[in-house]
């Protein structure tokens, strides 16, 4: 039997792998995976409480939202990605210290 | 053990896997490369959870489209990024590393905890729902409720979410424009 607590298990270790990348992580793209993956693991949980609504889709609804949305981070990051190294020659985000232009 | 629940483990091993991998991997393509086989084995894991098609969109935005994204935006960034990664490549788990493998695991331990007391499976409304039988079947298909629903209940989160993609779509136009060209 396929329970709640294991989809919330997994979750939780997609999460804590995506928070490591997020902050040890010396590259920009290394850290965008890593806000997928905690963006894949919230999705994981709507998911799993989604199966039990099969009237309303709540949660399966909203996973799709967050789909979008985790779509629509990635498109604007990596605008920001290839300005920031076209202007610094690098995606290292400890090197990126300049407001101004 | 039925094949079903093997098949979940089998699915879980490969997701957690992969994500290990992806944080260990100091080569970028290399975890560019795992990341595409944790994104699939998240969709089964989806299929299991009896949401297909959370699964089938999972596999069309995230394989098709976000993953397609990264690598552009790694092709795009130059070769020097790949070099400089290789110089880091000697140590095991640098010594600036600690803070924050510590800090995943000690959160990872909370999560845990909370969610071994929480008894997820014994939430009033997840019994209520399993009661009045509003719980989604094997055999059940979702995708005509799904839709049905994402055009009358949830229409409102669906118009701005809508209007939010038209505005990532001018921003990113906007930010990846070629400067100077006036």
């Amino acid at each position: 039997m396929i329970t709640l607590t294991h989809f919330m298990l997994i979750s939780a270790v997609l999460f804590c792998i995506g928070l490591y990348m997020v902050i040890s992580k010396s590259n920009a793209i290394q850290v965008l995976i890593g806000i997928e993956l905690i963006l894949n693991a919230a999705i994981l949980n709507l998911v799993a409480f989604g199966r039990y609504d099969k009237l309303n889709n709540n949660g399966q609804t909203f996973a799709i939202f967050a789909i979008v949305l985790a779509a629509a981070t990635t498109a604007v990051a990596l605008a920001i990605i290839l300005n920031v190294y076209r202007r610094y020659k690098t995606i290292e985000p400890d090197s990126v210290n300049q407001l101004k232009d | 053990m039925n094949l079903t629940v093997l098949l979940f483990y089998v699915m879980a091993f490969i997701t957690i896997g992969s994500a290990l991998y992806v944080a260990y991997s100091k080569h970028l393509v290399r975890s560019i490369f795992m990341f595409f086989i944790t994104l699939f084995g998240l969709a089964g894991l989806y299929v299991f959870a009896m949401a297909d098609f959370v699964a089938i969109t999972q596999i069309v935005i995230y394989v098709g489209g976000i993953l397609v994204l990264i690598l552009f935006a790694f092709m795009l960034s130059g070769r020097e990024t790949l070099d400089r990664l290789k110089d880091t490549n000697a140590k095991f788990i640098g010594l600036k590393n600690w803070p924050s493998l510590l800090l995943a695991v000690l959160f990872f331990v909370v999560l845990v905890n909370v969610i071994l007391k929480g008894m997820a499976g014994g939430l009033q409304w997840v019994t209520d729902a399993a009661f009045i039988n509003n719980i989604v079947k094997p055999t059940d298909t979702t995708t005509g409720n799904l839709g049905v629903n994402l055009m009358t209940r949830y229409l409102l989160p669906f118009e701005a979410i809508s209007i939010l993609l038209m505005m990532v779509l001018v921003g990113a136009a906007h930010l990846s424009r070629k400067e100077g060209t006036e």
